[in-house]
């Protein structure tokens, strides 16, 4: 299991703003790289990644070798309701992990 | 080790460098393909779109960037998605974002690599299927092939 932080208000008011920081310890291998003795290290990327909120998707991404090591990324999503966030990180050689995260959102001061 | 050994091993890098920007030189027209292969070739439009990052960069293994649209990310009217292309990586496309109403906010950050100075267009398509784009030029002093 490669490690993860995922950075994000824990309670929230209905309509309030989230931004989300997630990263994965990834090594983003490009397939374009050569070892000592020359040889084409294999491609190793995450490919895809998925948020969704209380089961619907909110924020994907495809992600190309360009990519930094350790894919970080920052995005936002409206706290609607209570319940839980899942992360997704699918990539090469069959990798797959997710993280869910618990999230109590309140009646907000905004009115819708 | 002596100043000369690493001298080597530098040059070295630096070679496998060149010789990797080399075979993707002149790429503008594989950037321009790439870009009419992702919008399918409907019409450019500059503007609302926004790549925001160091425009000098001492490395290119770690890139800091963020790319947001001017949108009220309404259900009548927000991005749907935001793909980001280079010029002379190796490939051409390096990131694509799907967003919708529920983002809130049209603004995504990441990190990238770049393996020379060269440009990076960002293209946001609209939910009524318009296609925006901005496109930056970046000067890199360490490229992002190096690390090893």
């Amino acid at each position: 299991m490669a490690q993860t932080l995922i950075n994000l208000k824990r309670s929230a008011k209905r309509g309030e703003l989230l931004e989300i920081t997630t990263l994965i310890a990834h090594p983003m291998e490009t397939g374009f790289r050569a070892d000592a003795e020359g040889k084409v290290l294999p491609r190793d990327i995450i490919r895809r990644f998925r948020c969704s909120y209380n089961g619907e998707t909110v924020f994907s991404a495809e992600l190309f070798p360009a990519v930094a090591a350790n894919p970080y990324l920052v995005f936002t999503t409206v706290a609607t309701d209570s319940g839980s966030l899942v992360f997704l990180w699918e990539g090469d050689h069959g990798f797959a992990q997710a993280e869910t995260v618990a999230i109590s959102v309140t009646p907000g001061v905004t009115s819708d | 080790m002596t100043s000369r050994i690493r001298r080597q091993i530098v040059l070295a890098a630096v070679g496998v460098c060149a010789v990797r920007v080399g075979a993707a030189e002149g790429t503008t027209g594989e950037l321009d393909a790439a870009i009419q292969a992702h919008t399918g070739g409907a019409p450019l439009h500059e503007g609302k779109v926004r790549i925001e990052m160091d425009l000098l960069v001492e490395n290119g293994n770690a890139v800091p960037m963020s790319v947001s649209v001017a949108s009220p990310m309404s259900a009548a009217d927000h991005v749907r998605s935001i793909a980001v292309f280079n010029q002379r990586n190796p490939q051409r496309e390096v990131a694509n974002f799907t967003l919708g109403p529920r983002s809130g906010r049209a603004s995504v950050a990441t990190r990238i690599r770049l393996a020379t100075s060269q440009k990076l267009v960002a293209i946001a398509q609209l939910s009524d299927g318009s296609f925006w784009s901005h496109s930056v030029e970046v000067i890199v002093t360490l490229a992002g092939c190096v690390e090893t």
